[in-house]
């Protein structure tokens, strides 16, 4: 196991005025993937590259095991980084991109050789080493880039929207491989990534930012099942939560004419109640009326109209039901999600 | 070769009528360095190596050739290597790095470039005096160089802002020094600018009049826009000499020009093809 503890401490990232990273708090534990989620400018770059060493903290510490490593140049600091758009040098062969970090070390070009071999061929893109980045497919670019991070066996894996630039069918494949890799190499690794299907899909916990503030940081069972405020609420789970604006009154959350009712106490007054469209069904006692109907493949994604409400269901294609009609919406009562008006998670 | 449409056949007539001055200055000093007597573009009388010995001898007081030909060659060459490196240097910090007073050099840099030169030679007059380097090759190139700077700093800040800041971020990372990816991957992705920028600055010095003629006096400095200069006087002109003159001033443009018009034209299409 080479992975070690990241550490960082009221990390703070300021260009002029604007604020790209407050105070943030976060560990990594060793060997760990974990992922930074949120849209884009949200900061999550911004982090990765000051523990890379490209941007200069304003404030705060990063620490690597027990080593403090803010103040030292990127080559002080043993990571590996993919970038999104892969970042390989143009006028070298994927060879030689490849070696690159080890001809910087002045290693014996008979064990560059080996290395970058051994290293190729876990990646599979050994047959094409001798071409440039520009003769090879944007997955063997992409193969290329992760080779040349892992070449110098860092002690900490950075990964920069990596699988952003691929098609969608290879995208879910290199998800798979960098994650059983990662795995294998036991390399602590941090993923920055707007795609929350992605984050789930690989991470062993994912931290959520937004506007250069950490939301929540969890497992992906956790961020999916408990969300700490509406912001994660909404962006993580495909589709996304229902998030309806409210009053929370003696045991009934009221919004429009909608009156849901609460199997738990909530302090009154306005808030915002969370329904994933997956925990809806259409077999309720909640009248409403069918607005859209979005055919998602094996399921249906139903927008009805609920006392002024929109609610989106999903449903199974079967069960979909005509434009128009009215049904009975219905939601098992334990998965909702309160959240007060300042949009935080209200534990019952 | 197919014959071209006929819009096309259009266009190059009227390129060709456009063209027409330029042309006929060339044929002219082309004819008059080889004749003796050249009436209009008729040559009248035999041909001679007459008006060529200034090649050989140093005519009417003038020095030899080589010695205004050399101190051209040292003026551009000087000149361009200066602007080169120094240009390049700015433009990369100004496109890559955050320091106090960015953009205000900025501005700075854009306000010179536009600034017309002719207007400060009094003062560049002074100050190459009381610096001692009035009437002297380095005091003309250090000035020229100045003068030249914004453009250079402009147009190698736009090859750098081109290239891909994650490209050098990776070398960081990679293990490179700052100055390691200035050296061995910014630099040389930034090649044709680098190319651009040496050619016109050659081009530009190599051409250079009003500088080396306010700024120099001694003939052993002359560069060969002055010598050729020297030709022209009120008494008498040999009109022939100055055209053969003024082929030799031009051929080693015409090589440049040759050889490098493909990086120049990266200059005014403003971009880096392939």
């Amino acid at each position: 196991m080479r992975g070690i503890r990241v550490r960082l401490e009221r990390l703070s990232k300021r260009f002029g005025h604007v604020v790209a990273v407050q105070a943030l708090d976060l560990e990594v534990a060793p060997g760990e993937l974990l992922a930074l989620l949120g849209p884009s400018g949200c900061g999550k770059s911004t982090t990765l590259l000051m523990i890379a060493g490209i941007y200069q903290p304003t404030a705060g510490a990063i620490y690597f095991g027990e080593r403090r490593v803010d103040h030292l140049p990127p080559r002080d600091r043993d990571v590996g980084m993919v970038f999104q758009s892969y970042a390989l040098y143009p006028h070298l062969t994927l060879f030689e991109n490849i070696a690159f970090p080890l001809r910087l070390k002045r290693r014996s070009s008979v064990e560059v050789t080996r290395v970058v071999r051994r290293t190729a061929e876990l990646l599979g893109i050994a047959p094409v080493l001798d071409r440039y980045p520009a003769q090879v497919s944007g997955g063997q670019q992409q193969r290329a880039a992760l080779a040349r991070a892992l070449v110098k066996e860092p002690q900490v894996l950075l990964l920069d929207e990596p699988l952003s630039n691929l098609d969608a069918q290879i995208r879910v494949q290199a998800r798979g491989e960098i994650r059983r890799l990662q795995q294998e190499l036991g390399i602590t690794t941090m993923l920055v990534t707007h795609d929350q299907a992605e984050a789930l899909a690989m991470a062993d916990r994912v931290a959520v930012f937004s506007m250069g503030q950490l939301l929540q940081v969890a497992t992906p069972d956790e961020l999916y099942r408990r969300p700490a405020n509406t912001f994660v609420a909404r962006f993580v789970g495909h589709p996304p939560m229902n998030v309806l604006e409210g009053t929370f009154t003696d045991g009934q959350f009221v919004a429009g004419s909608l009156r849901f009712p609460l199997l738990v106490a909530a302090p009154p007054g306005p808030g915002y109640l969370g329904i994933r469209p997956e925990d809806a069904h259409l077999r309720g006692s909640i009248p409403g009326r069918v607005v859209v109907v979005e055919s998602q493949g094996r399921h249906a994604l139903v927008t009805v109209d609920v006392g002024g409400v929109e609610l989106k269901v999903l449903v199974d294609q079967g069960d979909r039901p005509a434009v128009g009609a009215q049904v009975g919406v219905g939601v098992e009562p334990p998965a909702v999600h309160l959240f007060d008006m300042s949009g935080v998670r209200i534990e019952p | 070769m197919p014959l071209l449409p006929p819009r096309w056949r259009l266009l190059v007539l009227v390129l060709a009528v456009l063209t027409l001055p330029i042309v006929t200055g060339v044929l002219w000093l082309l004819l008059t360095g080889w004749f003796d007597v050249v009436h209009g573009l008729l040559p009248v009388g035999g041909g001679s190596l007459e008006n060529w010995r200034f090649l050989w001898t140093s005519v009417g007081g003038r020095p030899p050739l080589r010695i205004p030909l050399m101190n051209s060659l040292i003026f551009a060459g000087v000149v361009a290597t200066l602007e080169v490196v120094i240009a390049s240097m700015a433009g990369y910090a100004i496109a890559r790095m955050a320091f106090p007073g960015r953009r205000g050099l900025l501005g700075l840099v854009l306000v010179l470039h536009a600034f017309p030169a002719v207007s400060l030679l009094i003062a560049i007059f002074y100050i190459l005096r009381i610096l001692g380097l009035f009437d002297t090759l380095l005091g003309v190139i250090l000035v020229k160089v100045a003068l030249e700077l914004p453009l250079g700093i402009w147009l190698m800040k736009g090859f750098f802002d081109y290239l891909s800041w994650e490209i050098e971020m990776a070398a960081l990372v990679d293990g490179m020094s700052r100055w390691g990816v200035f050296w061995r991957i910014a630099l040389p992705m930034a090649r044709p600018g680098l190319l651009a920028l040496g050619t016109f600055a050659l081009l530009s010095a190599w051409g250079e009049f009003i500088l080396p003629f306010t700024l120099i006096v001694s003939s052993q400095r002359w560069t060969m826009a002055m010598y050729m200069q020297s030709f022209l006087s009120e008494a008498f002109t040999d009109f022939g000499m100055m055209a053969a003159v003024g082929l030799v001033y031009a051929a080693p443009v015409l090589i440049l020009f040759a050889l490098g018009q493909r990086y120049l034209l990266n200059i005014y299409t403003g971009g880096v093809k392939g």
